[in-house]
């Protein structure tokens, strides 16, 4: 089915769950009167990124006023978001949901979450267990945060599973200046994002914040990537932007006949090797 | 060789850096102290880009016996930009001082200078509602090669992660005057005083090993084997380990459960 996307790519302030609560829920009623079938947010959107010991104090549970809130909404429009995720037993996770139709159709709850360089996820999030696809009235879609995209397993997961369209919310911090005109990480993460559009046969929708926490910067780029690989539609650097994308069903259909990779790969061949290793790593 | 940036990217990023760490904290404007060399100059050129010429106050602090030269280059970089400047005298501030340790060395009597220079300008931010920027260099803030609470002192500091090299590059890029980006570097604590002379290496050289050995987390044996001299990389080694306690906060002694900073944790712009 032909959709289009909203990429919101947003400013959040550190902390400030009830002003990022009602800049997010602006920009969703502007995907609602422009006429976005979908708004994608970034990872911890309504939070902010380097939380450090106020992630237990803006976490919020299933059943948060907020959360309520954005369902409503999503009554008129699919919303997908990142927000730090209180569980029953006290853990808190970096997570992102699928809203539609007031129900929470997907929670995915990042699995890699990085402490290197001037990363600590893991120090206060705790890890999710699973990569699943779902269905959605637009097909079957995964949900990636961040550094879940790096590892070639989780995408690849998500592809085997049934998913064309793939959801990626991110935080990405700018570095690596060099002679290029783009960022080490703008560029790395656009290799990323065209490489498993194309090695997967599917769609990307990348969504990545801009501002600035403690003077690390986010560089925003979000992108619609078409499963060719190709860019359909590519946001501002460094600044607020709100882009909008066509996914054309025809386009998909037709990449998946000319490159039918994902019909070709081998569950059974890809299982029993991975079997043997881990065998062979345990003993 | 990896030191060489995109200046109209790095412009771009320290614009930005600028004007919203400013804006967060509730005011718009600026202080900074112009000395007459390149780092300070390239500060204001951003800061001028990133909060408006009108929005940045420079203050030159010169002493009896500053180089003439740099208030002249001070006032230069000033006018080219069109922010508001002054001239604040600090020497009766600092012979006053001295006045009852005349013995006291160069070393000292140069730390008091940055020091004092630092209370004026701090003094200035809350007058005009500012926030005081930085003009330490990635390659001094290594080499530990500045005055702790004096220079290395700030609210925010936009070139911090540059080395000096790329200081140059970028102050090409934003139309420093030649006369500051072609002059040899200095502290100018006395006469005739350069840093490349007093440091005994050219920022060249040092930044392409600190390049190397920072950046991009060569060890020894591989320095070796590209061709640094095994003394002079242990000699800056050395200058960075020995230094490393003027790139943290003073240390506290841990009681409680939660010490500050380091396991009560919250990121500077908490709230921002």
């Amino acid at each position: 089915m032909n959709f289009t996307v909203a990429l919101a790519q947003i400013k959040p302030k550190l902390g400030c769950l009830a002003d990022n609560g009602e800049m997010i829920c602006s920009v969703v009623e502007r995907g609602i009167s422009e006429g976005a079938d979908l708004a994608v947010f970034p990872e911890l959107a309504l939070t902010g990124y380097f939380l450090r010991d106020l992630v237990p104090e803006v976490a919020l549970r299933m059943d948060s006023p907020l959360l309520t809130r954005l369902l409503n909404l999503s009554r008129r429009i699919d919303i997908a978001i990142g927000f730090v995720e209180a569980s029953d037993d006290y853990r808190f996770f970096n997570s992102a949901l699928y809203l539609s139709n007031g129900e929470v159709l997907h929670r995915h709850r990042k699995v890699y979450l990085p402490t290197y360089g001037l990363f600590d996820e893991q120090r206060y999030f705790a890890r999710g267990e699973s990569i699943r696809a779902f269905d959605t009235r637009f097909g079957r879609m995964g949900l990636l945060i961040c550094e879940d995209m790096w590892h070639l397993s989780a995408p690849y997961v998500l592809a085997m599973d049934g998913a064309t369209t793939l959801i990626c919310l991110s935080s990405s911090p700018s570095r690596g200046i060099s002679e290029d005109a783009s960022l080490g990480s703008t560029v790395a993460w656009q290799k990323l994002t065209s490489t498993t559009a194309m090695f997967l046969n599917c769609r990307i929708l990348y969504c990545n914040r801009v501002g600035y926490e403690d003077g690390v910067n986010f560089w925003g780029g979000s992108e619609v990537v078409a499963p060719s690989g190709n860019v359909v539609v590519r946001g501002k650097i460094f600044e607020e932007d709100y882009v909008v994308g066509s996914l054309d069903e025809g386009a998909l259909r037709r990449e998946r006949i000319f490159s039918p990779m994902m019909r070709d790969e081998s569950l059974p061949i890809t299982m029993k090797e991975l079997r043997r290793i881990e065998t062979e790593r345990s003993r | 060789m990896g030191l060489k940036v995109n200046a109209k990217l790095l412009r771009q990023l320290l614009v930005g850096f600028i004007r919203e760490e400013v804006c967060k904290v509730g005011v718009r404007k600026a202080v900074l102290g112009l000395s007459g060399g390149i780092d300070s100059a390239l500060v204001a050129f951003l800061a001028a880009e990133a909060l408006g010429p009108e929005n940045v106050y420079a203050f030159v602090m010169p002493y009896r016996t500053s180089n003439p030269e740099s208030e002249a280059h001070a006032r230069l970089a000033a006018e080219q930009l069109g922010i508001p400047h002054e001239v604040v005298e600090i020497t009766s501030m600092v012979e006053s001082y001295f006045s009852r340790y005349p013995d006291a060395d160069n070393m000292r009597r140069g730390n008091k200078m940055a020091r004092e220079r630092m209370t004026i300008l701090y003094d200035q931010s809350a007058a005009l509602s500012a926030l005081v920027l930085g003009t330490s260099n990635k390659t001094e803030l290594l080499l530990g090669y500045g005055t702790l609470f004096g220079d290395m002192a700030s609210a925010l500091n936009p070139i911090g992660d540059i080395y000096k090299t790329q200081v140059w590059h970028l102050s090409e890029e934003m139309g420093v005057p030649r006369a500051i980006i072609e002059k040899k570097p200095s502290a100018d604590l006395w006469a005739g005083q350069t840093d490349e002379q007093e440091l005994g290496f050219t920022y060249r050289e040092v930044d392409e090993l600190l390049y190397h050995m920072v950046d991009l987390r060569m060890n020894r044996e591989e320095l070796v084997a590209d061709g640094f001299d095994p003394l002079f990389i242990d000699t800056i080694y050395h200058k960075i380990q020995n230094s490393h306690f003027k790139r943290r906060l003073p240390v506290i002694a841990k009681v409680s459960n939660r010490t500050i900073d380091r396991d009560f944790r919250y990121s500077r712009d908490w709230g921002k």
